[in-house]
């Protein structure tokens, strides 16, 4: 990181606007995701808060974690919970019944989530500049520090996967019973 | 437009032209076309039979099982990609190859469970 050549913020770059305004798409499209009356709907505007979010990483020159983002939230988390929402009650058109009793509650905890992580970035970094680097992004950095430094949550991720997967199976299925 | 972000200009661009397109076509078409609709017109069409009651639409629950199974095989070739960069490099070698063996075979101890309970069958 380097510290000594900051430029001035008062002439953004054109990525910094960039950046920007995707982020302003991300956080509205995630508004419309806990307001919409349309639970289908709150799955699509999830699509377009995730794609801004890739976008915001491409800005970032962060390449693989963007299309990683694309293939796997847009493309199959989004797909997971469209399924989830079809298999519970589809409802098609308005659903009246969406405000839980708790949004006063959850409004708060996502202030709070916000605050602090604002918080924790800024006291963190302050006026550290880092230029941007299209290497620092690529699959291959990403490869070597995996596979160099963080092997044991790589494979612990593999046990996640596993106990997830026989998760899914065993809910969905009725006939595979615990012992009693 | 050479470079990291002039390459991802050109992807933009094309973007905004296939939104353009997109837009211009049904906004076109919109204009163009005369509409006159009709109690009749407006109804369901269901191979010219008149709809009857209201639409529901219920899945089945395999179907999030597959779409899990797809979530899961997913995430696993997301790491072939970085690994498949830098195996072959110096001061990787064998024990990576062996660390991304060890990541497949637990995620195909999942598929082999997911197999032993016909989930992959469709009865």
């Amino acid at each position: 990181m380097n510290l000594d050549a900051v430029p001035s913020y008062l002439t953004p770059t054109g990525q910094e606007i960039v950046f920007l305004l995707l982020g302003a798409v991300a956080v509205g499209s995630a508004l419309l995701v806990v307001t919409t009356r349309q639970l289908v709907h709150a799955a699509l505007w999830l699509v377009v808060t995730f794609g801004a979010l890739a976008g915001c990483y491409l800005v970032l020159t962060a390449e693989f974690v963007a299309w990683v983002q694309v293939l796997i939230y847009v493309g199959a988390v989004v797909v997971l919970l469209l399924f989830g929402i079809m298999l519970t009650r589809a409802p098609i058109g308005r659903s009246p019944d969406l405000d839980s009793g708790n949004r006063v509650l959850a409004a708060v905890v996502a202030l709070a989530t916000a605050v602090l992580l604002v918080t924790v970035v800024i006291d963190g970094f302050r006026t550290a500049y880092a230029p941007l680097t299209e290497v620092d992004g690529a699959a291959k950095t990403i490869g070597s520090s995996i596979f160099r430094t963080w092997v044991l949550p790589f494979e612990a991720l593999s046990v996640l996967l596993l106990a997830a997967l026989i998760g899914a199976i065993v809910l969905s299925r009725t006939d595979i019973r615990g012992r009693d | 437009m050479d470079g990291y972000f002039g390459s991802y200009a050109v992807v933009a661009v094309l973007i905004v032209i296939g939104v353009v397109i997109y837009v211009g076509a049904l906004t076109i078409n919109r204009l163009l076309s005369p509409i006159r609709p009709s109690a009749e017109k407006l109804l369901t069409y269901e191979c010219g039979v008149d709809p009857v009651g209201e639409g529901w639409a219920q899945t089945q629950v395999r179907y999030y099982v597959f779409t899990y199974l797809y979530v899961v095989f997913a995430v696993d070739a997301v790491f072939l990609f970085p690994w498949a960069t830098v195996f072959a490099d110096p001061g990787f070698g064998l024990t990576t190859l062996v660390e991304m063996f060890v990541f497949l075979g637990f995620i195909a101890l999942g598929i082999l469970y997911a197999w032993r309970k016909g989930v992959l069958s469709w009865t």
